[in-house]
């Protein structure tokens, strides 16, 4: 233990992007077609990789990327889109090549960047098990020992000998994470193999991803969910835009991230006139997450309440509307539907053409936490969706500090009150 | 299993890399199963299974048979036309088929490639080799075909073997340079169709080589499937055309081919999960 397991210097990589084409005429594109063929060539002859046409932008994918991580820790990567996490992964991987710097890993290491991998279609489970197996990197005899233990573990008993194409997609992630999870490597690189699958899957992944860190193994692991990251992980660190952001202890890493990607995602507002999604009867103004006290929010804890406002302007008298706000957990679940009219005093209201703000209150120790999205729309129930703005609003509840099981089912988790009684043998409370 | 003290080191590669071919063999067990593969998924879902080994040399030689020795009347070296021919289609339908495999075989497996590492020559490799059951099938016919026209092989049988050899490394050679090549450039899928047919008559399958005079035809046999060809008539059916110089020329350069083809294939292979 304490010693060195991953050990990143440096690392960088770049790709190059072609530019699009300008204009050409039919002519010119005919002509080129032909002449390519040979420019090409004559630059292959001369050893240049690309089949790009010379002008090509060069994108730092990773730039200066250096890290360490000790055996038996079990670190988080996360960023945005486009930050790098997968490009460092591939590069740990040795998938692709670094362009600048470089990384040592000490120890046997396996990299799971998918589930599945290498999988076919044609034969059965039986047989992808064997391939996916010496895929990951597994000799016969250790898949041989392991089997039962993998077919046991991926609920699939009884087709394991009908082709995977047959397989719902359920049973084929379930045989597909069964044979990840039997690796053992020293050191294990994962990505987001948790983003797929239904929420039983994913809480058994997860589980899996724990008894292995417990086990004392290094992990590596990558994933948009911020949950998963403060439960399994010791340390974490950030990438933006391909540089290191910050390193830390998962939870300071994680708050402080999204409490960097807050700002843009936790308010919209329109005041474009040309933006009329759906229609010009009603236009929506603005959309904000705000805290109890109306201060627009940066970090929002499982324990926390939120206000969800929106903003919109009526043009023309409409019987029956309402504004409602859906909210979506990162699976695209619909978690709830809610609508500004559901007090009972709008019932079979007109709505006359005004501006309005609509703001309701999201209560604390409900949401579990994770990713959630915001969509509104403005419709006449059973009639017409007036408008409709789609996941306008994004944030996360972060779990720092959540007690509850993590695998417990169901969309939402709400922290409820309990009183739980005694009796003793008089029957008598105690 | 390796031991604790294994380091990898990931470091930008600089030109021409080593060839690394021990990392190869680490990674034998792989191959084993992606050879597996490819055979247990080749005549998948098709009526006619296996017997698509033996239909394409057969109906090859019925039409070569019917056109070029019957109307054609092309000389045999004194063999039966049909088995003269046939014995050159085994061979040949080994190499051609191995090389339409193998060319796209990168790009086929993009999905792989992209997502786990191991030594990217395994997937070529495995293409080429999995055409060996096809091989040994179409083989059989080529023994029933002897038994019919009462041709016995002598001792010369024995070299057999190193002629298969010859097949397997010319075969490889192409397809690796073919297989990287397609990874950049798509055209090499339209290519092959008609390379394979140029080559088809490039090589003496529906003609004896000794149509040639000398020195003309030892240098003829710089396209290696001359050797393996003529090799095969020599080895099986007793040609007297003593093909010695024609093989050697042949293996140099079906050597020359694989190396420049490994070479070509290793300081491509950064790029492969790239491009593909």
């Amino acid at each position: 233990m304490g010693d060195i397991a991953i050990r990143v210097e440096e690392i960088g990589k770049k790709y190059r992007i072609g530019r699009p084409e300008k204009y050409k005429t039919l002519r010119d594109t005919l002509a080129s077609s032909f002449t390519a063929p040979f420019l090409r060539v004559g630059r292959l002859l001369r050893g240049e990789v690309t089949v790009d046409t010379g002008q090509d932008e060069q994108f730092w994918a990773l730039k200066e990327v250096s890290f360490e991580v000790r055996q038996g820790e079990v670190i988080g990567v996360i960023g945005g889109n486009g930050a790098g996490k997968s490009t460092l992964l591939k590069i740990l991987s040795r998938i692709t090549e670094p362009t600048t710097g470089f990384a040592e890993i000490h120890g046997r290491v396996a990299s799971l960047l998918e589930v599945g991998t290498g999988f076919h279609q044609e034969l059965t489970g039986r047989e992808n098990t064997y391939l996916n197996g010496a895929i990951l990197g597994m000799n016969k005899k250790e898949i041989d020992r392991k089997f039962d233990e993998i077919v046991a573990f991926s609920e699939v008993e009884k087709f394991i000998d009908t082709p995977v194409k047959h397989y719902s997609s359920g049973m084929y992630l379930r045989l597909a994470f069964a044979v990840a999870a039997h690796l053992e490597p020293e050191i294990l690189i994962v990505d987001e193999v948790l983003a797929v699958g239904d929420a039983g899957f994913q809480q058994k992944c997860l589980g899996k991803m724990g008894a292995v860190a417990k086990e004392g193994r290094t992990v590596l692991f990558v994933s948009h969910n911020m949950g998963a990251i403060t439960q399994l992980c010791g340390r974490a660190v950030q990438l933006e835009k391909g540089r290191l952001k910050r390193t830390g202890s998962a939870g300071e890493v994680v708050a402080a991230y999204l409490s960097s990607v807050a700002g843009t995602e936790l308010k919209s507002s329109w005041s474009d006139e040309s933006f009329t999604p759906g229609g010009s009867d009603v236009r929506f103004r603005s959309a904000r997450l705000l805290s109890p006290d109306e201060q627009p929010l940066s970090i929002i804890n499982f324990n926390e309440s939120l206000l969800v406002e929106i903003a919109y302007e009526i043009k023309v008298p409409i019987r029956n509307l309402s504004v409602t706000c859906l909210l979506y957990d990162s699976m695209n679940h619909l978690v709830f539907e809610s609508m500004d009219t559901d007090m009972p005093e709008w019932n079979g209201c007109i709505r006359e053409p005004d501006s309005y703000c609509a703001t309701t209150k999201i209560p604390s120790l409900l949401l579990r936490p994770g990713r959630y999205h915001l969509s509104f729309a403005a419709f006449v129930e059973g009639v017409r969706v007036i408008a409709q703005l789609r996941r306008v609003l994004t944030f996360d509840v972060s779990g720092v500090g959540y007690t509850l099981q993590p695998k417990r089912d169901g969309i939402v988790s709400p922290v409820l009150d309990w009183k739980v009684c005694r009796f003793g043998e008089n029957g008598r409370m105690v | 299993m390796q031991s604790n003290t294994q380091v990898i080191r990931i470091e930008p590669s600089k030109g021409w890399v080593a060839l690394q071919l021990q990392e190869l063999w680490a990674y034998r067990e792989l191959l084993y199963f992606l050879i597996w593969r490819d055979v247990m998924v080749r005549y998948k879902q098709t009526a006619l299974g296996a017997a698509w080994a033996i239909i394409q040399p057969i109906f090859t030689m019925l039409v070569f048979s019917l056109f070029f020795g019957r109307l054609g009347k092309i000389p045999s070296d004194g063999i039966p036309y049909p088995i003269f021919t046939y014995a050159a289609l085994v061979p040949w339908t080994f190499f051609s088929q191995g090389l339409s495999q193998a060319s796209n075989s990168l790009v086929g497996s993009a999905n792989l490639i992209k997502k786990v590492y191991f030594p990217r020559l395994c997937v070529p490799i495995a293409a080429v080799t999995s055409g060996f059951i096809d091989f040994a099938l179409a083989f059989m016919v080529l023994l029933g075909m002897m038994l019919y026209y009462g041709i016995l092989p002598g001792g010369k049988v024995i070299w057999l073997p190193v002629l298969l050899l010859l097949t397997v490394t010319t075969s490889l050679g192409v397809s690796l340079w073919l297989s990287a090549l397609n990874v950049h450039f798509r055209d090499v899928r339209h290519i092959i169709p008609f390379l394979t047919q140029l080559w088809l008559f490039a090589t003496p399958i529906a003609y004896p080589s000794s149509l040639l005079s000398e020195p003309w035809r030892t240098l003829y046999s710089l396209n290696p499937m001359v050797g393996v060809v003529e090799g095969f008539r020599w080895a099986l059916l007793g040609a007297e055309t003593a093909p010695g110089p024609m093989v050697m020329i042949s293996f140099l350069a079906a050597l020359v081919i694989l190396v420049s083809g490994i070479f070509y294939f290793r300081r491509r292979e950064k790029t492969f999960a790239d491009i593909v």
